[in-house]
């Protein structure tokens, strides 16, 4: 199963196991990873669970398209990045196997 | 089924034919006997058509998946001021107070950026220190084996010092404060209402803005701070602002800044009365506090409603809505309905995923103090549990005439001695 490393903005990494198909976000709350709220469940309605994407794999993974509701969503969390994303935005493939994502300070 | 109400009310909202079902009365609020009014249009009729209210036809949604694709649809559900706004009840006529909660994009992001910093991450860590030892004294000063009313004790108390410090307004006329927020959010039809007309309302309102225009121009003439007041002084975009938007944004930081927090603080008790069981369950484990909160939160649900209008026809939970229709989303009943949280009456300390709730709002719009109000009210619980605070609540809440903001005037309490 392919492996994503969260590490939260104390710098504690927390490396997961998450089933392709599931998204990031669903990953570090079914494991238990702190620092990702997710308050909509998925619905791409909250920005709580705002990551910063690893420069590395940015060009894999894309940018929201722009006036999109994610774009949207994002444009409102804290100290938003242009490698930031909504975790429940990004589907887990083999293709991500090794992904690394950080968190914000707080989620808001 | 947990019963909040009288077999009066239930047998009403039961008998009464569907189409007279008219959730928008503020009574069903002060008396609290919604609770069987939604929870039969839920099942019945979700997406529900009142054709005659006090406030003109409107669609109730009542359902909480439903909520969410309404919400984040603002293209084609505007809260913008010009076509009603955000409550069931449109603005008054030449006296409309816009804010960003009142626009839609492209001009709601611009305002809205402007302002949250003051309510975002980093600026909350700085606060949190000073909400405790408020907190503390706060507690601290509460009289022992006497009747007394948490609200104005406590939950209004706390939330005002909060105020004057997102204000940075002088913390010993914090009080103002309240009152002016009072003005701007009661229902003039209350029977306490302090302001019986739109008219009075407007010219309240008038002398509040011009009063928070001292600290305006005071703020403008020193460095930046993190307050609200001092924020908009330095905005290019918002710091020649018309009276009216001005008002607006105003009142927008006065009322969302304290009375939706104090009910918070104020329905929590009433809940954990009614659930000793999920009381003890706290006291035992206080790991369970970060999630008692969202879920206290939701129990209470502040803010009973927002409204939406249509910009182009639409559907929502196969209901055919008209361009110009009034959609009114009530989160009251999203944060009760059974499909989407299990038992939803009840409040639970360890409820599995209790920061899935509708009380802030979903999309661009959603409560920009959230993370704030969260702080307050897990300070404010932690505090109680460190001095193992035995309160005796000694009679049901009183609540508010209105339809709009669930909001516990009185309740009364006793600490053990």
């Amino acid at each position: 199963m392919p492996k994503v490393t969260y590490i939260e903005h104390n710098g504690t990494a927390h490396q997961v196991e998450v089933p392709v198909g599931l998204s990031v976000m669903r990953g570090a709350v079914n494991n238990g990873v702190p620092g990702i709220d997710a308050d909509c469940g998925g619905e791409c309605a909250c920005a709580t669970c705002h990551v910063y994407v690893d420069p590395a794999w940015l060009e894999r993974i894309g940018v929201p398209e722009p006036g999109s509701m994610e774009a949207s969503m994002l444009s409102f969390a804290a100290a938003a990045e242009p490698n930031s994303r909504l975790s429940c935005q990004i589907t887990m493939s083999e293709a991500l196997a090794g992904l690394v994502v950080r968190m914000p300070e707080g989620q808001h | 089924m947990d019963t909040y109400v009288n077999d009066a009310a239930r047998n009403e909202a039961y008998s009464l034919p569907l189409d007279k079902i008219d959730v928008s009365n503020p009574q069903l609020y002060y008396n609290d006997t919604w609770y069987p009014y939604f929870e039969r249009l839920r099942r019945e009729d979700p997406v529900h058509y009142t054709p005659d209210s006090p406030y003109g036809p409107y669609w109730a949604v009542t359902k909480y998946r439903d909520m969410v694709k309404v919400e984040v649809n603002h293209k084609v559900f505007s809260s913008s001021d010009d076509l009603g706004g955000i409550r069931i009840d449109d603005p008054p006529k030449g006296m409309e107070r816009p804010s960003f909660i009142r626009m839609d994009p492209p001009e709601h992001d611009e305002q809205r950026l402007v302002v949250s910093p003051t309510v975002a991450p980093g600026n909350l860590a700085k606060m949190e220190s000073m909400i405790r030892e408020r907190t503390c004294h706060v507690l601290d000063g509460l009289p022992r084996g006497e009747e007394f009313n948490w609200v104005d004790r406590v939950s209004i108390e706390l939330t005002s010092m909060m105020l004057s410090t997102l204000f940075d307004y002088p913390i010993e006329q914090r009080r103002a404060l309240i009152r002016w927020s009072e003005i701007a959010i009661c229902d003039i039809n209350a029977p306490d209402a302090p302001v019986r007309s739109e008219e009075d309302r407007f010219a309240e309102l008038v002398k509040f803005t011009e009063h928070m225009n001292e600290l305006w121009e005071d703020r403008a003439k020193r460095p930046p701070t993190f307050d609200i007041i001092s924020i908009l002084a330095h905005s290019e975009r918002m710091n020649r602002m018309p009276l009216r938007e001005r008002m607006g944004i105003l009142i927008l930081f006065l009322v969302g800044g304290n009375d939706t927090t104090r009910n918070s603080m104020s329905g929590g008790v009433w809940g954990l009365s009614r659930y000793p069981e999920e009381y003890a369950k706290v006291r035992a484990d206080r790991g369970l506090i970060p999630g008692l909160i969202p879920e206290i939160v939701r129990w209470q649900t502040p803010v009973i409603h927002m409204r939406r209008t249509a910009t182009e026809d639409a559907e929502i939970g196969g209901r055919a809505i008209k361009k110009g229709d009034k959609v009114v989303i009530w989160y009251i009943s999203g944060n009760r309905d059974e499909d989407a949280i299990a038992e939803p009456n009840r409040l639970i300390a360890d409820r599995a995923r209790p920061r899935e709730h509708v009380a802030f709002g979903f999309g661009i719009h959603r409560c920009l103090g959230n993370r704030l109000a969260e702080l307050q009210l897990r300070i404010l619980w932690e505090e109680i549990l460190n001095r193992d605070l035995k309160i005796e609540v000694q009679d049901k809440p009183v609540y508010a005439y209105s339809n709009f903001l669930r909001s516990i005037k009185f309740l009364p309490v006793r600490l053990a001695a």
